[in-house]
């Protein structure tokens, strides 16, 4: 999907703030957060790690980009908490009023009222599945990414959109984040790094960029 | 209650919650914080990268299998189902980076700093990255090749930094104390020792 997430190669960011950088966890309350998203795993509210990125890419987009990681990350995991049943949003309001909050406080997570199934849990640890289907690219080959403009989670960024890259390595099949976020499926597929050459993407010599592809996303170039 | 932020509010108020519920246990938040400040971090990956610098044999392996290597040093933290590890030379420097949210190999480098998942540097390194390693400490000649790598999927990247010059005599163990976790990501060249 599109959005404020998808922030490569876009303008206005200035500096990078390096400061605080030694420091794992600057408050409390960010350790809290890395908490709840376990437990909010382990309650049910999501079933794979698609999901909650995609619930954080859905926060907010002001809260995305003010309110540091942590706070995208407890826009997600309330989101889905929310989404699932589990809590309510005007639950954690009065608690958070009672604590001192105010009810003009941006909050970060905006659950869908009829919101994705969650779901069947993954078919084994971690994203790596057997694929039997032979994959359609080599390393060598050239292809073009797609302009997919879609409204679903997917792992396809806007930047190398439309460009052409060269495979460097395959890395066999894994699961397929665009179905797998929405409950639709782990739907495994073949894996790609791709490289751009800075010249294709912005059009100036000196460097490349390699970006993991899943097939779906590419289409062969002749030539 | 004044100095809190919204946020911070927010996420107790909702940690206070799941207490309640069950679904939380209010010694969590120490579990991670121990786990992530003294268990996992940027020590893991300085080990692996003095041990490619003294022993050849192994390096390759590094280079070519780094998902076996990791393993096989056990490290805990997750985020390396697969870790391809990219060398830096006179040439070539590497810098990775999560363009879509903050993706990073945690089992060697630890959680990411503040910096890495920001939008500056999120934005920026694939589109300006002499200029940004530039603001950043590092200045490369123009001969030099640079590879950023946009940690999309489950792979997760990290960079072999060279090894600076006058450390011939060091030990692998006084090695590793010289590797930073920003030299691993990309950002930073270890600078040589007097000799």
């Amino acid at each position: 999907m599109k959005g404020v997430h998808d922030l490569g190669g876009k303008p206005g960011f200035g500096r990078v703030d390096q400061s605080g950088a030694e420091t794992v966890f600057h408050d409390r309350w960010e350790a809290k957060v890395f908490a709840m998203v376990g437990a909010g795993s382990a309650a049910g509210a999501w079933s794979n790690t698609d999901r909650f990125r995609h619930a954080v890419e859905r926060i907010d987009p002001e809260a995305y980009l003010t309110q540091g990681y942590y706070g995208r990350w407890l826009g997600g995991v309330e989101t889905l908490l929310t989404e699932a049943g589990i809590v309510s949003q005007e639950e954690i309001t009065v608690r958070a009023i009672a604590r001192g909050a105010s009810r003009k406080d941006l909050v970060a997570a905006q659950p869908l009222s009829s919101p994705d199934p969650v779901g069947q849990p993954p078919s084994s640890i971690g994203s790596d599945r057997t694929i039997v289907r032979a994959p359609e690219f080599k390393v060598g080959d050239q292809v073009r990414s797609l302009v997919n403009a879609v409204s679903h989670h997917t792992r396809l960024p806007e930047y190398v959109m439309g460009k052409r890259g060269q495979i460097v390595m395959h890395h066999n099949g894994w699961v397929f984040p665009d179905t797998n976020a929405h409950g639709k499926g782990e739907n495994p597929k073949h894996l790609y790094t791709v490289k751009f050459s800075s010249e294709v993407l912005w059009g100036k010599p000196g460097f490349s960029v390699c970006v993991d592809l899943f097939e779906p996303y590419l289409e062969s170039v002749d030539g | 209650m004044a100095d809190e932020s919204p946020q911070e509010i927010r996420a107790e108020a909702l940690e206070s919650i799941l207490i309640e519920k069950g679904l939380l246990t209010a010694e969590a938040v120490d579990d991670v914080i121990t786990r992530y400040s003294e268990q996992v971090g940027p020590m893991n990956g300085a080990r692996l990268v003095a041990r490619a610098w003294v022993d050849p044999q192994f390096k390759k392996q590094l280079l070519t299998d780094a998902t076996s290597v990791v393993k096989s040093f056990g490290f805990e933290g997750g985020q390396v189902e697969k870790l391809v590890v990219v060398e830096n030379t006179n040439k070539v420097h590497n810098a990775v980076v999560c363009t879509l949210c903050s993706c990073y190999p945690w089992a060697v480098l630890g959680l990411p700093p503040k910096w890495y998942k920001d939008p500056a540097y999120r934005s920026r390194i694939v589109m300006e990255p002499r200029q940004l390693l530039s603001e950043m400490g590092v200045r490369l000649g123009h001969h030099v090749d640079i590879q950023v790598w946009d940690s999309s999927a489950e792979i997760r990247y990290m960079v072999l930094p060279m090894r600076p010059s006058g450390t011939q005599h060091l030990k692998e163990e006084q090695l590793a104390e010289l590797v930073t976790r920003d030299s691993m990501i990309g950002v930073e060249v270890l600078p040589g020792k007097p000799s």
